[in-house]
């Protein structure tokens, strides 16, 4: 089978993960699941694997720490070769995290956290202050969960909290299967800007699988898009492959719609933030009205003291006083690490035509409306000049009359 | 003789027959749970070694007790060895099968996580697939000594200890007033000693499952 795309794009840093002519074939298969797997991670960068089910995704992942054997080809770990290197201290330096999670239900968070600075001899004091600074670092306070069961914790908590025993001895690589694949899309998106966050903090060079393109742009410094066993498609950053996708499985793969993914790209915090009129919560009633005298706008924000958004409320609370000032919930809000996709989700979500923006800390920073995205999308439609939205879907060859017009 | 004269006239020596036929368990079971543990460990991966084993232990607990403790004195004589033997042998399928299936029965994810941390072979076992089946292993080596609490009392027959000469006396005086009193009491006390074993049982399990496993 040719190969359309080489992994030849040229290398930020230093290679962390080197893959040569890497292959497996189970017992009995007549088909490789992985075969002739050539591929270079960068230090420090995300990498994405992508691509249908049953493509090799997780065989490719579990090879890099040999959980599955490679049947051919060798594994580069920071330049040295660790084919053959002894799998148990191989995994220590490598931290893994799959979508089940797996925590340990018979030991509390602090020691599931714990077990690879166990492994390693670390002393009781290091390990203790090794396993709040992984807590805090998840986002989960360690006061409050460090001597919990597993089972006491949400799925959302779990997850963090096998981000955390992944980190545990401070490993320069993490493997990660479906990480974000088993809690609710809102949960989801929200454990995803964590870790970007996180990610910027610890710069770990980390190999992700997944099957949700969009989750690939949103993640990914460089996203390898595979076929069926384990052939790289195209191997280029979230960017390159939406604007020239290399073949017509890439495009097929990516999807119609790519200015709508091109969202993805595009965080929160980088564009502008408009405002909303907002009320304090301790406001009276005539302020109230005086709020809404000068704005057109039919609901109001109402913030608490400490700047956290609170419920909306809406222009027949001003006018009949009679009425209990009863905010309407807030039924989503969105982190500047959120993509403008996530946004446009939540509008969608509740039916509203604006998102409310915090903090990491729940402050209100400003709202993006509908309108804003809208604008963002048809400048970068008439800027791409992109046209497979009418692509059929995913899955059908088709004989492509190459439908992108780069003239 | 009323039957409280007789528990009055004859207590310690009951209390004593208690006792051995209670040690006589605890003895046999104390054997066939490492034994049996130690055949679990080694074959629950395995296809073939285990049906095998699962196979041949189920054997064991068929042998009608009278025949295995009659086979037993030839080639060890009288007293507690055959008697031990052959409960061993009986307490072995509970604690196999239930270990097999305990070990089988630990979530692959939690094992695989295991793995990809670095943990060898003996460290998952022992740390981690062993204390998750636990519950179950402690279930087995409960109906195991249920099971042999019953069965030792047959020991008597190959000169064994136990409450089992009370009843085997009882039975060989049939239509005597003593015969009721022999075997009532022999039967009474290892009804007593299932209770307070199983009883034990429960709360040695609630002692020894980790926290964080859902009972
Ligand atoms: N243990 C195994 N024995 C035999 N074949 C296997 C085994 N594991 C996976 N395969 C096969 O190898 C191929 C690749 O499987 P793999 O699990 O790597 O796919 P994947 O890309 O992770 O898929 P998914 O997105 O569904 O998780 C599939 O065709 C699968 O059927
Ligand atoms: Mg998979």
């Amino acid at each position: 089978m040719a190969e359309n795309s080489p992994a030849t794009i040229p290398v930020r840093g230093p290679t962390m993960i080197r893959l040569e002519q890497l292959e497996k074939r189970y017992p009995g298969q007549d088909r490789f699941a992985v075969a002739e797997l050539n591929m270079e991670v960068p230090e420090g960068e995300i990498v994405v694997l992508v691509g249908p089910s049953g493509c090799g995704k997780t065989t490719t992942l579990k090879m890099i720490n040999r959980i599955i054997e490679p049947s051919g080809g060798r594994i580069f770990l920071e330049g040295e070769d660790v084919t053959a290197a002894n799998p148990d201290r191989l995994r220590r330096r490598i931290g893994y995290v799959i979508q089940q999670v797996g925590l340990f239900p018979h030991m509390t968070v602090a020691a599931n956290i714990a077990t690879v600075p166990k492994m390693l001899g670390w002393d009781r004091a290091r390990i203790a202050s090794r396993v709040e600074e992984l807590l805090e670092l998840v986002g989960l306070e360690p006061a409050r969960y460090r001597d919990r069961y597993p089972k006491e914790l949400s799925g959302g908590q779990q997850q963090r909290a096998g981000v955390a025993r992944a980190l545990g001895a401070d490993p320069p690589v993490m493997l990660m299967d479906e990480p974000f694949g088993a809690v609710d899309p809102i949960q989801r998106q929200r454990l995803q800007d964590e870790f970007l966050r996180l990610q910027r903090e610890i710069k770990k060079t980390i190999v992700l699988v997944t099957h949700d393109i969009d989750e690939a742009i949103k993640m990914g410094d460089r996203i390898a898009i595979l076929r069926e066993e384990s052939r790289i498609a195209q191997y280029a950053t979230p960017t390159e492959i939406l604007a020239n996708p290399a073949n017509e499985f890439v495009e097929e793969f990516i999807g119609a719609g790519s200015a709508v993914k091109r969202l993805t790209l595009t965080r929160v915090a980088n564009v502008p933030i408009g405002s909303w009129p907002t009320i304090d919560a301790t406001a009276d009633d005539h302020q109230l009205l005086e709020v809404f005298r000068g704005t057109e706008k039919d609901f109001v924000l109402q913030l608490d003291q400490q700047h956290r958004p609170t419920g909306w409320l809406t222009r027949q609370t001003a006018y009949h006083r009679n009425l209990p000032r009863q905010p309407l919930a807030i039924v989503s809000t969105v982190t500047p690490q959120a993509t403008l996709l996530d946004a446009l989700n939540a509008m969608l979500r509740t039916n509203s035509t604006c998102a409310v923006v915090v903090d990491q800390s729940n402050t209100y920073r400003g709202t993006l409306d509908f309108d804003s995205i809208h604008l963002l999308v048809q400048r970068d439609v008439r800027k791409e000049r992109f046209s497979e939205e009418g692509a059929a879907p995913a899955g059908e060859q088709k004989p492509v009359a190459e439908s992108r017009d780069d003239a | 003789m009323s039957f409280f004269d007789y528990l009055q006239a004859n207590w310690p020596r009951l209390l004593d027959l208690t006792i051995q036929h209670a040690v006589l368990v605890l003895i046999s079971v104390g054997i066939a749970t490492p034994l049996g543990v130690a055949l679990a460990v080694a074959t629950y991966r395995t296809e073939t070694p285990r049906k095998l084993v699962l196979a041949v232990a189920g054997v064991f607990l068929t042998i009608p007790s009278f025949a295995l403790f009659g086979l037993l004195i030839a080639p060890l004589g009288l007293g507690y060895p055959p008697a031990v033997v052959a409960l061993v042998m009986y307490g072995l399928l509970p604690i196999i099968r239930n270990t097999i299936t305990g070990l089988r029965g630990v979530d692959p994810s939690i094992t695989e996580s295991a793995l990809g941390m670095g943990m060898g072979r003996w460290r998952r076992l022992l740390r981690i697939e062993l204390p998750l089946a636990w519950p179950v292993i402690i279930a087995g080596i409960r109906v195991a000594t249920l099971i042999n609490v019953g069965i030792a009392a047959i020991a008597a027959y190959v000169g064994g200890p136990g409450l089992g000469s009370q009843i085997f006396s009882g039975l060989s005086r049939i239509g005597f007033p003593v015969a009721v009193n022999l075997a009532l009491s022999g039967t009474l006390g290892i009804v007593l000693i299932a209770i307070v074993l199983d009883a034990a049982y429960v709360a040695l399990g609630r002692l020894t499952t980790a926290k964080g496993i859902h009972g």
